[in-house]
């Protein structure tokens, strides 16, 4: 339903805005080339989605992950406590921030959710825990190694170096979550139960 | 120095994947299959998304939001021209995307708005629809300052965004 509310509001702002500035006629040949630009760029999209799906499910099988996984113990151990005694949790809360660092989304929700409902079965009356609000920060400051789908949109545009992004990607992404996960133990200590 | 991150990534993980006994060829195939199912999926969204935020662009909305928050902006450094794109990245990820997409096309991809709105959509995600998927998921009402503590990574990054452009790409 909220994209619903998104698209008729676009519209809405469009129109009004055309009445505004007095471009009606610029407005109606946006219709048709947006649709156009939309097949467009979904087309030169394919190949490097193409690619860095396969290259995606190839990390999975070859242990990245796991590597990932062993490399980060220490520091998730720190933010999750109950992931050191609870091996179940560990598992699932790894495979999660490994799958999103890699930026196989489709694999992280599933496996961020199982950590989530185990983080939830300690909560009482459904009130999320301070562990469990630090998991969803986590999850929604993106953390990602290689942004691949905004690599692939820049190629689709013609950009000679894509990957050039990637320190600012790298240090932005730190940057956020960590501020995020900050704020949110911050905020844990003195927000009431 | 980063012209090889992405090479060497994939000879790694082929490597490993070969010590391992892995179809490393297979692998890759069945991956790409799959992307582009999910790409298929995509498409309808992408169009008509893309319709909309041309229609914004070229009725001067979006200049016009520009202008209406250019102040706020201003004030943390980042470029007023991606001002819909950072209002709409934490409600909807492809909306983001069409957004993200057209800045990057009207502005020049190695432009630094076009590379700004490259670096928000990397590094932050779709926050209102995290928050509702995981709380759903565990069975939580009561979120406390999940939310405030998310907004405020979300305005980290784009933030940093502006920051880490203007001085790595001058």
């Amino acid at each position: 339903m909220l994209m619903s509310y998104i698209w008729t509001g676009l519209v809405a702002v469009s129109l009004l805005a055309a009445l505004w500035t007095g471009q009606g006629g610029a407005l109606a040949s946006a219709v048709a080339q947006g649709a156009r630009e939309g097949i467009t760029l979904v087309i030169s999209l394919a190949g490097s989605i193409c690619l860095w799906t396969g290259a995606g499910r190839l990390m999975e099988h070859a242990g990245v992950t796991g590597l990932l996984a062993r490399m980060l113990k220490p520091v998730l151990g720190r933010l999750f406590p109950s992931s050191r005694t609870d091996r179940h949790l560990a598992g699932s809360l790894s495979a999660n921030v490994c799958a999103n660092l890699l930026g196989l989304g489709n694999a992280a929700t599933p496996m961020g959710i199982q950590a989530a409902q185990r983080l939830a079965l300690q909560s009482k009356n459904g009130v999320a825990t301070d562990e469990l609000c630090r998991l969803i920060v986590l999850n929604t400051a993106s953390i990602q190694l290689i942004p691949a789908n905004v690599a692939a949109v820049r190629t689709a545009l013609g950009c000679a170096s894509p990957f050039d992004i990637l320190p600012a990607v790298w240090i932005t992404s730190v940057c956020s979550a960590g501020l995020g996960v900050t704020a949110a133990w911050l905020l844990g200590r003195c927000w009431r139960k | 120095m980063t012209d090889y991150v992405v090479p060497l990534l994939l000879l790694v993980s082929s490597v490993l994947a070969l010590r391992k006994k892995e179809p490393v060829y297979d692998l890759l195939l069945q991956g790409g299959a799959e992307g582009l199912k999910l790409l298929v999926t995509l498409i309808p969204t992408l169009v008509i998304l893309l319709v909309a935020v041309t229609m914004l662009r070229s009725s001067g909305a979006m200049e016009l939001i520009g202008q209406f928050t250019a102040p706020v902006f201003r004030l943390f450094g980042i470029p007023e021209e991606t001002a819909l794109l950072v209002l709409i990245r934490p409600i909807s990820g492809s909306a983001a995307l069409a957004v993200g997409t057209e800045l990057m096309a009207s502005h020049g991809v190695d432009s630094l708005v076009g590379r700004t709105a490259a670096v928000m959509l990397g590094s932050t995600e779709t926050t209102f629809y995290t928050i509702s998927v995981y709380f759903g998921a565990a069975g939580i009402r009561k979120t406390r300052y999940t939310l405030i503590a998310a907004l405020l990574a979300d305005l980290t990054g784009f933030f940093m965004a502006s920051l880490t452009v203007r001085l790595l790409y001058p």
